[in-house]
């Protein structure tokens, strides 16, 4: 019988830029500040790593662009594409390398550089990556915002919500993240909003506005890992890993009549077997805080209750209840999350372990919560059906 | 051994310029193609429209006319076969370059039964000519398709007999590279071409058969513009209002290489058996037959045709539109947005099945139908055990939907939607021929054959829903 991955590895050391429009800076460039404020922080020297991840999806290709940058001299680095969960992936293979025992320490790191696209928001597509010559798919004629809103819409109509008292309540929750992101000196945006800013903002694929899309940014996160017998070593304050989760839809969405788009089964079912592997049983009172995927507004309501912090169709009670912000029962995405910090796809899942990691140290400054144990980490990327959804449980 | 017409079908596009249009001054309706239609997607509408409750499996031969092939070279009747579902097995003939291409196929169809190569063919005449913003034509013309299946069993119109001449002289023309249409003085066009020459063929065929304009239950014949049109009524001394085909100048326009066949259809829909029909058509010559038409027209008249696509439409609220659609404004997009992909014609190959027939599977062993084709079931996970499975043909309802701004469409906002088919099944689907303003869950929908976008040169088709017409 597996043992699953709790108490196996431990985050020792993490590192964060400024997310932004990253003007100045190329994906080296990010890399580089990443990883060596990760090193400092961790206390250790660039010979020391023994293997490497690197996550991205828009970026090169091979370890090689971990290496060059760094000068990693002949250790073995990756390369890893898994959509909006890739840097959550690549910090799930260094920890599973670790806790394998084959290598002592081992590093994460996610970076995107997607303000060189010259578009607004993601290119359409991920057909890059894919053999779809004839271009005929929704996951290339379906803008994100687009997919997204299928399920606001279909979420609306299933809960008998009106378009005000929708919007009214995907407005909160941007409300709220953008309040937080004035608290995050390293996030993209810095700027309260208003309830009537958020739902009069200009529409972009209805029933969403504008201020219902995070930002788009470019940064690099880093992290290195080592099992906890080492960690002991390098700080008295790392963290330990205590549930990770990822599954893959199988479009369902897209071939199911019965697939309903007010629920995503893939967050489902990765929440499930993160909460198995940590021993969660009751996530609402066990879980302290919470990064959750905030591509859009409805995806955080649609996350709250499908990583069982509200019962189906009631996201809405707990969003007017306020359960959800700084001062709130379960605060989620403390740091701004996507909404703030923009969306650099392969750096965004390690940006909200990062969150996780300083609310547990105690060193989220301005935003710091009193004396949170389990956080935990949401990454939803691709499309209804098609998603891969990773959870992480993050404990001291 | 009776030949003739055993089916029939139109289109006419959702969309119109008329009063209400900001920047159009007619006083006359006319119908325009939406961005995404070209010659092909009309013509595999108006052939589905003809096969409805024909099994496509029977027809031997597929002739397409149009004088605005989208392809120059390339067969172009091989996409409107797939596109309508006919097998493969069968002979695609594309007729081409003038406006009398919808009769020189329906000659040819003719003749092909007659000879005994095909038992069946299926005729489309389609065109979207672009006239020169404000010019003549601009005025008279309109974007259509009409289809005709030709047989040897349960003919419906019989064909007694046809006349075809050639004439040789430049009245309208268009050259290679050529955008818009050229002609020569009024005058000169309309004495020595069009008020002479379709006379001549129309007398020569009725003459020979001793008949006189009273015999004829109706006749049907092309014009260039409406002014024309009447004066030739006259000219053959038929009665205008009792015995002429209306040419729907007032709402669909000339249609060029599809004008005298949509005619021929919106007059079958009023047919009854005994009538006999004349009908002509004119270009670089003329094309004339002789109708007669029988009981069996009473089992084909339940079909969409001409008179409920034309209840169906909407007024475009400015000429802009039309011109951005046309590519005659070359507008900015509301974002920018990467330029779509050039499709790979080895991989267009392997999905014609999924791409342009719009076939699915559905499970033998659970019966699940599923798009886009699968190998290994959604439901209970049976591998290769599927039979294909039609969508095309199948009505659907919106589980979902959204309006999207950022989409690179000329006729923004994208309508993107997921929908779930009578009979089970779903598909993700971009909408056209819409009303934003009416869209629901649980609105029905059909599927409908566009371009999707064009790249080097390739032009990308596919399906997409749209709201139930007629």
């Amino acid at each position: 019988m597996a043992e699953g991955i709790k108490d196996k590895a431990a985050i020792i050391g993490m590192g964060c830029i400024k997310f932004g429009e990253n003007w100045k800076q190329s994906a080296a460039d990010m890399v580089i500040d990443a990883v060596y404020e990760t090193y400092e922080d961790a206390g250790i020297e660039p010979k020391d790593i023994e293997a490497a991840w690197i996550g991205t999806t828009q970026g090169g290709v091979r370890g090689t662009q971990l290496a060059v940058p760094l000068k990693l001299e002949y250790i073995p680095i990756s390369r890893l594409e898994n959509a909006c969960a890739t840097g959550t992936d690549a910090f799930r293979n260094a920890c599973y390398a670790v806790a394998a025992g084959v290598y002592d320490i081992a590093l994460a790191v996610g970076v995107e550089k997607i303000k060189d696209t010259g578009f607004s928001g993601l290119e359409t597509s991920y057909a890059r990556h894919t053999a779809q010559g004839t271009w005929l798919d929704p996951e290339v004629f379906v803008g994100m915002p687009a997919q997204f809103a299928l399920a606001a819409t279909r979420y609306f109509y299933r809960y008998g919500l009106s378009y005000e008292e929708g919007k009214r309540t995907l407005a909160k929750i941007s409300v709220k993240s953008h309040h937080n992101g004035t608290l995050s000196p390293k996030a993209h945006l810095h700027r309260e909003i208003t309830l009537e800013q958020a739902i009069n903002a200009p529409m972009v694929a209805w029933p969403l506005g504008l201020f219902d899309c995070c930002g788009v940014s470019d940064g690099a996160t880093a992290a290195i890992v080592t099992r906890p017998d080492l960690a002991q070593k390098f700080r008295d304050d790392y963290i330990l890993v205590k549930g990770l989760g990822i599954t893959c839809g199988a479009s369902q969405a897209e071939l199911q009549d019965d697939y309903d788009f007010t629920h995503f089964e893939e967050t489902v079912t990765a929440a499930r077997l993160a909460y198995q592997e940590a021993g969660i049983k009751e996530p609402r009172k066990e879980i302290d805080l919470a990064s959750v995927h905030d591509c859009f507004s409805i995806t955080e309501l649609i996350n709250y209750e499908d990583l069982g912090f509200s019962s189906a169709g009631r996201g809405k009670d707990d969003v007017d209840a306020g359960t959800f912000t700084l001062e709130g029962e379960l605060p989620v995405n403390t740091d701004g999350g996507l909404k703030c910090f923009g969306h650099p796809v392969g750096a965004s899942g390690l940006r909200m372990i990062y969150e996780i990691y300083n609310q547990l140290q105690g060193n989220a400054g301005a935003r710091q919560l009193k004396n949170p144990k389990i956080g935990l980490t949401h990454n939803l990327g691709g499309l209804p059906g098609r998603f891969t959804c990773a959870v992480t449980i993050l404990g001291r | 051994m009776a030949i003739g017409i055993t089916s029939y079908g139109a289109y006419v596009p959702f969309h119109r310029l008329g009063s209400g249009t900001n920047g159009w001054v007619s006083p006359r309706e006319k119908a325009v193609a939406n961005y995404d239609e070209d010659s092909i997607t009309m013509a595999v509408a108006a052939t589905i429209n003809c096969l409805d409750g024909f099994p496509p499996q029977g027809v031997d031969a597929l002739y397409l006319a149009s004088t605005t092939p989208p392809y120059k070279e390339k067969t172009n009747a091989t996409i409107v076969g797939v596109g309508a579902d006919l097998p493969s097995e069968i002979n695609t003939m594309d007729f081409s370059d003038s406006l009398r291409a919808g009769t020189n196929a329906l000659k040819a169809a003719i003749d092909a039964v007659r000879g005994g190569s095909a038992n069946q063919v299926l005729i489309a005449a389609s065109d979207m000519r672009v006239p020169q913003p404000r010019s003549e034509m601009e005025l008279t013309s309109g974007d259509g398709a009409a289809s005709l299946l030709i047989g040897n069993s349960k003919v419906a119109v019989e064909i007694e007999d046809s006349y075809s001449m050639s004439h040789e002289m430049l009245d309208d023309w268009r050259a290679d590279g050529d955008v818009f249409i050229r002609s020569w003085e009024d005058r000169f066009i309309m004495e020595e071409g069009y008020l002479k020459i379709l006379p001549q063929a129309i007398s020569k065929l009725i003459d020979k058969h001793s008949l006189s304009p009273k015999d004829l239950t109706k006749v049907i014949f092309y014009a260039p513009a409406p002014r024309r049109h009447a004066e030739m009524a006259r000219k053959l001394g038929f009665d205008l209002k009792t015995q002429v085909q209306d040419p729907l100048f007032t709402t669909i326009g000339n249609t060029g290489a599809a004008f005298a066949l949509m005619m021929l259809v919106a007059a079958l829909e009023e047919a009854k058996p005994g009538d006999r029909i004349l009908f002509a058509n004119y270009g670089n010559g003329a094309d004339a037959f002789l109708f007669r038409v029988t009981e069996e027209i009473e089992a084909i008249k339940n079909r969409r045709g001409i008179r409920a696509y034309l209840e169906s439409k909407k007024i475009l609220p400015d000429y802009e539109t039309y011109a951005v659609w046309r590519g005659l404004i070359d507008k900015a997009p509301p974002v920018r947005r990467p330029a779509f992909r050039t499709p790979s014609p080895a991989a267009m190959q392997r999905e014609v099945g999924k791409n342009l027939r719009f076939h699915g599977t559905k499970c033998k062993r659970c019966g699940y139908p599923q798009y886009p084709p699968q190998r290994i079931c959604t439901r209970c996970h049976a591998k290769d055990e599927f039979e294909d499975y039609r969508f095309s043909d199948k009505k659907a309802k919106i589980f979902t939907y959204t309006m999207d701004g950022l989409a690179p469409t000329l006729d923004p906002p994208m309508v993107v939607t997921v929908i779930n088919f009578d009979g089970g099944g779903r598909t993700f689907s971009i909408m056209t021929d819409r009303d934003v303003d009416k869209l629901e869950i649980g609105m029905p929908v059909e599927m409908t054959f566009r371009k999707f976008y064009t790249s080097e040169g390739i032009h990308n088709y596919f399906w997409k829903c749209m709201p139930v017409r007629g």
